[in-house]
Formats: C-alpha cells, structure tokens, sequence
C-alpha cells in the first residue's frame, strides 16, 4: 500500500490575530499524506488539527489569519501561496473537504440536486441532464435510497447521517484526489458513525482517493487509518504507520492517549488511565515541549526546549527528550504491551 | 401549509373583529352625531336612523354597524358635509399609496444596495460610511428631514416645488422624506443577515466546492439573506402609513394622511374612526400578506415534513 | 535527534515537577461574560460617547436646561417675538416670545419621561409576562400569545389615535396608548428566550438539585435572558420617544401650550423659510437623542451577542 506521496506538508506554522494577542494554533507541523491511503490527525480539541485542514484549502478567514510559514506541496506546486483563482480550480476538484457537522453544512434554501450539481457544472462542465443524473448515482454512491426523488428535496428533510452522505456526495462529485475529513463522524449518533466510516473506506478503495481524517477519537483512527499523526498544542507530536502508533508508540502523550481508552482486551482489574491537566493555552505557547506539565516522565530539559524529532523507521518519528542518549530509560506503562 | 395560511386569516379576522368594536364603543362615547346637523332633511334622517338602528337598543346598534362595516361602509363624514367616509378614503389612497409605494421601491433599491456592500465590505471604510447613514437615516425622522428637503432642495436650491401634487416632480420630495428611513432600515438588517450568513458552515463548505467569491454570494448568501426581508414588510407598512400623516402635512398632498390629520383637528369621529379602521386593515393585511409570503419562499415551512 | 546547538548536561534529564505550576498558567485574565461583553462594548467609541451623551441630555433636561435659564416654559412677550439666537436667549424666542432654551429642555424633559416609561413598562410588563408565559408553557402559554397576537395586530399609531379620542390629547394618554401596546415585543423576546432556556441542562440540572420554580426563573433564566432584554431596551425607548413626538407633530400628543420637542418642530417647520432656527435646536436635540440610542443598541448588541466571541 506504500504508494508515492501526494501531499507534503512541511513545518506548516498558522497564527490568529486575536484581542488577546496573537494566538499561535499551528507551530512547524508536518506530515505527508501517500497515495491511495488515510493519514488520520489526531487530538485534543485546540490542538491546531482543523486548522491545519481548513488551512490546506485555504478556507480560514482571511481577516484575522495568517499563514506564517511552511509550505504544502500539491503537485509539484506549494498551495499555501497560489492565487485565488488556482485555489478556486483545486478545491472541489482535485482536493475536497467534509465538515463536521452536517446539520449545518448544507444550504437550508436549496436544494441537494442544485448543491451537487454546482460542483460538476463548475469544474467539470457538465449541464442540465447529465448533470443530474452523475448526482443521482452519487447519491447512489453514498448510500441514500430513492436517490432519483432525493435529489429534488432540501436537507432539512434528510436526517443527520443523511445529510453527512450527502456532503460527502458533493466533496466526490468530481473525483478529487485528496479528501479532508474533519471529524465526519463526532457530531452523529454511534451506529450512524459505524456506517459513515465504513462507507469512507469502502470509497477510498473502490475510487483509490488519499484521505485525511482528522479526530480525537482513536476508536475511528484504529478503523480506518494506514498512517497517523498525533498533534497536540499545535505540533505532530509523533507520527507512524497504525501498527506502529497502536502497538509501538515512543512518546508518554501517545501512550497517554492509548491508556485513556477501554479496550475489549483489557483485563478488568486495570485501570483507565486519564491524563490529568488541560492542554496550554495557545496565545501564549511554552517555549520547551507543551506536554511537559502533563508528562509523568517530565525532566527539566522538556521544560525549557522543544525536543527534535527521532526516527525509529521509514514512517515511525517521535519529538521527545527521552529518546536523547542522555535521557534515562523508560518502560511505556504496560497497556500497551498487552494490546499485541 | 394551508393550515399555517388558514390560522394566519383566522387571527387577522380576530384582530379586526376587535378593532372594529372597539372603534364601535369609542363612537358611542363620543358626543356628536351626523344627526345633530341641521342640514338633515327629515327623509335623510330618517334612513340614516334606520341604517344604524339609533333607536334600537345598543347591542342591535353593534351588529348593524358590524354589518356594515363588513360591506365597506364606514359611515358618514361629520364635517365634510355628510359624505360617505369610505369614498372619501378611497379618494386620498391613490395619492398617498403612489408616494408611498415609491418610497419603498427607492428605499428598497438603495438601501439594499448600500448594505449589501457593507456586508462584503465588513469591517472596512464602506461598511462604516454605510452604518453610519444608516444610523442617521433612522435617528432624523421625516417630520425633521421633510421640513430640511422643503428648505434646501426646494426653496434654496428651487429643485422641486415644495406643495400640493400636480406632477410626479410634486412626489418627489415626500417620497424622498419617507424613503431614507426605509434606506437605513433595509441596509442596516440586510448587512447583519449577511455578515449572520457569512459565518455559517454552509457559506464554507460552498467555498470547499471550488466556487468563485462571486458565486458563492450570489448562489448561497444573498437567498439565504434575503428571504428574513420579508419580515421587513408589516413594519415598513405601518411606517409609510404613520409617515404619510406627516409628509402630506409638510408638503400639502392631499392625501389620506392630510384629510385624516385635518379630520382629528376637527373633530370629525366619525372619519377618525372609520380611518382609523381603514389603517388597522391595511397594516393587518400586510401582517398577513407578510406571513404568507414568508411561508412560501422559506422552502422550510413551504416543504415541512421529511420522508424517512 | 537532530542537533541542538545547546550544551546538553546531565543534570538536565532529572525529572522535574514544573507542572504543576506551568499546567494550569493562563495567558490573559480570568474574565467573566459581563466583563467581556463590557469589554467588548469599550472599544465601541460611537456606543460610549452615545451613552456620555445620554447622560449628559438627561443632565441638562432635568436639572442644567432650566437652571441656566432664568425664563419660564410659557412667558409670553410678545415684543421680543422672533428674536435670533443671543446672548441673553441662547436659542432665540418664538411667535410669542416665549424663551426656546426653556421649551427645548422642556421638551426634551417629555420625551425622556416617555423614554423611561417605556422602558419601565418593558421590564415590568413585558418581561413578566414573556417569562411567564414563556416558562409555563402549555394552555397558559398559548392563551398568552393569542392575547399578544392580537395586541400586536394593532398599531399603536391607531391605539393612541383612539386614546385621544376618548381622553384628552396629553401626556396621559400617551402614557396609557404606550402602556397598551408598547410592551408586547418585550414579551416575544423574553418568552422566546425561556422557551429556549428552559430545555437546557442547566435548568434541569438546578431542578434536579431541588430549585423551586421562581428561584429558577429568578436566578438562573432571567439573567440569562440579559442579553436580549437590554439589546431590546435600547430600542423600544428611542421608538417611544420618536412615537411621542411624532403624535405631538400632527397635533395629537402635547398640546399647547406645553411644550413636546415633537410640537416645536411642528411649529417651527410651518416657518422654517423666515426663522430656520426655531428648527435647529429642538432637532438637534432629538436627532442626538435618536442617534444615541441607536448606536448604544446597536453597541450592546455586537457587545453582547456570543456568537461575536472570538
């Protein structure tokens, strides 16, 4: 499944001009997104993952935001500095996005037909009836029965998971090679969520589309996900393959995120082990790794400088000081060596 | 649907119902009657008590004068030598609708358009320059900017006569008192509708698809921004209705407003009240036209129900 | 790791409890609604020097205006009839001498009194009954509404016309036409308000923990219904003053010889090619009381709506 990389993302850095200062939400984050598979975004609410997302397709208000640094190279071009024009041609076709709450994605005053079929006529010029009819098999596509009569109706007539079929219909209508999911799933009811994932993966194979999902919830990252970066405080934190993350993770954040959640696997007598404390406030980032006053291996160099990365393979990096020869050696809690 | 336009007329009767009897009761209590006047010849008389059972005890009285108000007879005018208050009325519409109506057009036009670019403008010199017309054209009512027009445009600067309504120039000045509000109204909701709209996922995800800034305004924002419009309707009604007592005063229109201004002066009940009714129709019809409208262009209410 | 140009020490890779203190360090101040929406409303200058301004009106109608002057509201003297704006009469005098200055204030005082009672009738009236019927809910509710409906199919414009009818044309029936009507919005918006509140978790929550009803309504939706209510204060008090004066133009409000700023720019409109200053002052004054409130409302509301919270 190695395929050739389709997006690279490179020391991606994004601030926000608030009224209580600049809030720095993305610091140097990096990832690279392979052909063909799922790369999932993991972390805390306010770790940056969104605006990484929205940021690729330059979808963040314009006003108060600014792109400090780093690039995204899309076929061969770096999308972070083209102009409107060119970002107007990719997004939608070559790069597609799904949001996360699909209450309010859709345009309550028009139809779902029209709402897809904007799409085709802009990108691929098609019109009137072959228009309509590549909408109704994309409803076909997603799932939604009676598409031909579905089409003409508006979505406050389609219930929740309906309506994220229906988004999902409008970000593949013309066949994009990259589609950003941003917590497609976090705002519908669990057996919904089940089938919305199983419907992403289904397409990703069957149209071989790159995928980035982002989420906090590592029971979606285990279902779908080949590779994954765990962000925290505005950093990738760690990134690997999903073998890699789940069963040899190299930073306490990861393993933290791992031992937080209940696995069919696990003993009863073990504990579910939270991680104490919130993550910083990022108007005023700390100048060494932001997981430090969290971090039960805590030492006084995390606090005072930002780790670099180590590789341990071809996908697996991990930023933390306790891979420094200097730093002592240090066992993951046992969790995870159970969950081999 | 039917059902929501159903209880909608059904209010609207209520309301009137109410109306009328009220205005009923108030001309009972107040003194002077047509039949006081000396001019009455016998005959006359005569019919004009049977018309309204005066000597038939009160509850008949009300069931007449309901009756009658149902047919679109208002009475008779105390004070205008006895004609029928309804045909006086629909003497002065005209005159006062046309000013009216083109007050609201001009306001709608303009103000829509300074609005709208203050919205795509936020935050920048236009959409300060347009808040703050706003904000005066809503603070400087008409019977101050009436009385300002007459002076500079129309004697300073000669531009436009300044009384009566000979010719479509007459109109212009009354209709431009009136419309600057209409202006700051329509510019100052549609801007916070569209800034509402702006900010919603939807106008994002339209982005997402690639759309052109163009397109996106005038596909997704400018509909959604402009349907909650037609709450605007009933308020700008009863707005030109009060405004026109003003303007037709300032500029001598003779319109309804001026010949219901003159009757209050003179203590013609009878054309105040049937007037007044007149006005609490048209506002209530507005209230009405209003509702329905609403509900036939937001395709929420229009298509209610989902098939599972 | 990639390298570092720092001198990495030994002692470095101790394990350390700063956590504790960097963990729960927020930038920026504790801040509460109140004070974010007050915050918010600061920066607006147009909405502070608005309420300045207010309170300086309110300054002058009331205690400064009359002060300053040693005329009353109604001294005729017809000799000094018609004279400009001087020294000894700062805004000039009218047909009959009387003294502009005093009638102005005179004026403004009336329409600030309607102002104020407009808004008292708000929160008395109008709040009481929205939360109520907002809060009960059911046949209570729906009767409630029927009733508002109604009141609200019919202008005010038409109540006030049909109050000086009956009554005399004065201040009373201002009073009364406005008590009759000038409320209902209120009532929608607090009752909408309730309606919204009152599913919410933490209204369930205080009454899981044994709340009474009042002590919910008083303690917990009310204050929440903040917001709206004093957004929808700063509006109903200009649309009162400019309904006063308006009624007062056409001859139904004050009348003569009191004065209503509305009256005095009848008055002076009818003579506005000869003496144009009868004109001036008594506009100023309410245009500038208009233009206040409006931009204090539209100030509260962008200070107060959370969807603005960034």
């Amino acid at each position: 499944m190695n395929g050739d990389s389709v997006l690279q993302v490179n020391d991606l850095q994004i601030s926000f001009s608030t009224y209580a200062g600049e809030v720095q939400a993305v610091r140097g984050v990096s990832f690279d997104l392979r052909r063909g598979e799922t790369l999932a975004i993991v972390g805390e609410s306010g770790s940056g993952k969104t605006v990484t997302a929205k940021s690729l397709l330059r979808l963040l208000p314009e006003a108060n935001t600014r792109i400090k640094g780093g690039e995204a190279i899309f076929e061969g071009e770096d999308i972070l500095k083209l102009s409107e024009q060119r970002m107007q041609k990719i997004r939608g076709e070559k790069i597609a996005m799904v949001f996360q709450d699909p209450m309010t994605s859709l345009d309550p005053t028009m139809k779902i037909g029209p709402q897809i079929t904007e799409s085709l006529k802009k990108h691929l010029g098609l019109s009137g009836q072959k228009a309509r009819e590549r909408a109704v098999e994309l409803l076909t596509l997603v799932g939604i029965p009676s598409p031909g009569d579905r089409v003409k109706q508006y979505p406050h007539q389609f219930s929740g998971g309906m309506r994220q079929r229906v988004v999902i219909a409008i970000a593949l209508a013309c066949d994009p090679q990259i589609l950003i999911a941003d917590e497609p799933t976090t705002a519908l009811d669990v057996t919904i969520q089940a089938q919305i994932l199983e419907l992403l993966r289904e397409l990703q194979q069957r149209l071989g589309m790159s995928v980035i999902l982002i989420t906090h919830d590592l029971g979606v990252v285990a279902h779908t996900a080949h590779t994954v970066a765990v962000m925290y405080a505005g950093k990738v934190v760690e990134t690997g393959t999903l073998r890699e993350i789940f069963y040899d993770p190299q930073m306490p954040y990861t393993w933290g995120l791992l031992s937080s959640i209940p696995l069919p696997t696990a003993d009863r007598s073990q504990e579910l082990i939270p991680i104490p404390g919130s993550p910083p406030d990022m108007a005023d980032p700390p100048k060494g790794c932001p997981f430090t006053p969290r971090c039960p291996y805590a030492m006084r160099i995390c606090a005072e400088e930002m780790p670099g990365y180590t590789t341990f393979s071809a996908e697996h990096k991990a930023a933390c000081w306790l891979h420094h020869p200097m730093a002592p050696n240090v066992e993951p809690p046992v969790r995870i060596g159970d969950a081999r | 649907m039917i059902r929501y336009v159903a209880r909608r007329v059904a209010y609207m009767l209520i309301a009137l119902f109410v109306i009328a009897s009220i205005t009923f009761f108030i001309s009972k209590l107040l003194p002077g009657s047509p039949f006081a006047n000396p001019k009455l010849t016998p005959q006359i008389r005569q019919q004009l008590f049977e018309k309204y059972g005066l000597d038939e005890p009160v509850t008949v009285q009300y069931v007449k004068y309901m009756l009658n108000v149902a047919q679109g007879d208002l009475g008779n005018s105390f004070y205008f030598e006895n004609r029928p208050v309804t045909q006086m009325i629909l003497e002065g519409l005209p005159v006062s609708m046309f000013i009216g109506v083109q007050a609201v057009i001009f306001g709608l036009v303009v103000g829509l358009v300074l609005g709208i670019v203050a919205a795509l403008r936020h935050n920048t010199l236009w959409d300060t320059a347009a808040v703050v017309i706003a904000v005066l054209g809503v603070s400087v009512p008409s019977f101050i900017l009436g009385p300002i027009l007459q002076y500079w445009l129309g004697v300073k600067l000669g531009l436009f006569p300044i009384a009566f309504f000979e010719s479509w120039w007459h109109s212009v000045l009354p209709s431009l008192a009136l419309a600057v509000f209409v202006i700051s109204t329509v510019a100052r909701f549609i801007r916070s509708e569209m800034l509402e709209v702006m900010g919603q996922d939807y106008t994002t995800l339209a982005r997402a698809k690639g759309l052109s800034g163009l397109a996106v305004i005038v596909r997704h924002v400018l509909r959604n921004s402009l349907i909650p419009l037609v709450t605007v309707l009933a308020p700008l009604t009863i707005y030109i209705i009060t405004g026109s007592l003003v303007v037709e005063q300032i500029f001598a229109v003779p319109g309804i407003g001026e010949q219901f201004v003159t009757s209050i002066f003179v203590s013609d009940y009878s054309m105040i009240l049937g007037t007044t009714l007149f006005f609490s129709v048209l506002f209530i019809l507005a209230l009405l036209i209003q509702d329905i409208l609403y509900g036939i262009i937001d395709p929420r209410i229009r298509v209610s129900g989902a098939k599972e | 790791m990639e390298t570092r140009h720092r001198e990495l020490t030994p002692d470095l890779f101790e394990p350390t409890d700063v956590r504790a203190q960097e963990g729960e360090r927020i930038a920026g101040p504790p801040t509460s609604f109140w004070k974010d929406a007050w915050r918010r409303l600061k920066r607006n200058r147009g909405a502070l020097i608005s309420l300045g301004v207010i309170f300086l009106l309110f300054a002058m109608a009331f205690a400064i205006g009359p002060l300053l002057s040693p005329y009353s509201s109604y001294g005729q003297d017809l000799t000094r009839a018609y004279s400009g704006v001087s020294s000894e009469f700062w805004f000039g005098t009218d047909k009959f001498g009387r003294d502009m200055w005093t009638r102005v204030w005179s004026g403004a005082r009336v329409s600030l009194y309607i102002g104020l009672l407009a808004a008292c009738l708000d929160i008395f009236v109008g709040v009481v009954y929205g939360a109520v019927s907002g809060f009960l809910g059911g046949t209570v509710d729906d009767v409630m509404q029927r009733v508002i409906e109604i009141l609200n199919g019919i202008p005010y414009l038409v109540i006030a016309i049909l109050a000086m009818i009956v009554f005399q044309p004065g201040i009373l029936t201002i009073s009364i036409a406005l008590g009759i009507t000038g409320w209902t919005f209120m009532a929608r918006i607090v009752r909408g308000r309730m309606l919204q509140l009152k599913e919410q978790d933490f209204a369930l929550a205080s009454r899981s923990l044994g709340a009474s009803r009042f002590r919910l309504v008083w303690k917990h939706l009310l204050p929440n219904s903040l917001g709206p209510i004093i957004v929808n204060l700063m509006f109903t008090i200009p649309a009162a003053i400019f309904g006063e004066a308006f009624l007062s133009f056409i001859g139904l409000g004050i009348q003569v010889p009191d004065a209503s700023l509305g009256s005095l720019i009848s008055d002076a409109a009818r003579e506005m090619r000869f003496h144009p200053y009868l004109l001036w002052f008594p506009a100023a004054v309410f245009c500038l009381l208009m233009i206040c409130f409006n931009l204090l409302g539209d100030g509260l509301r962008d200070a107060l709506d959370p969807k603005m919270r960034k």
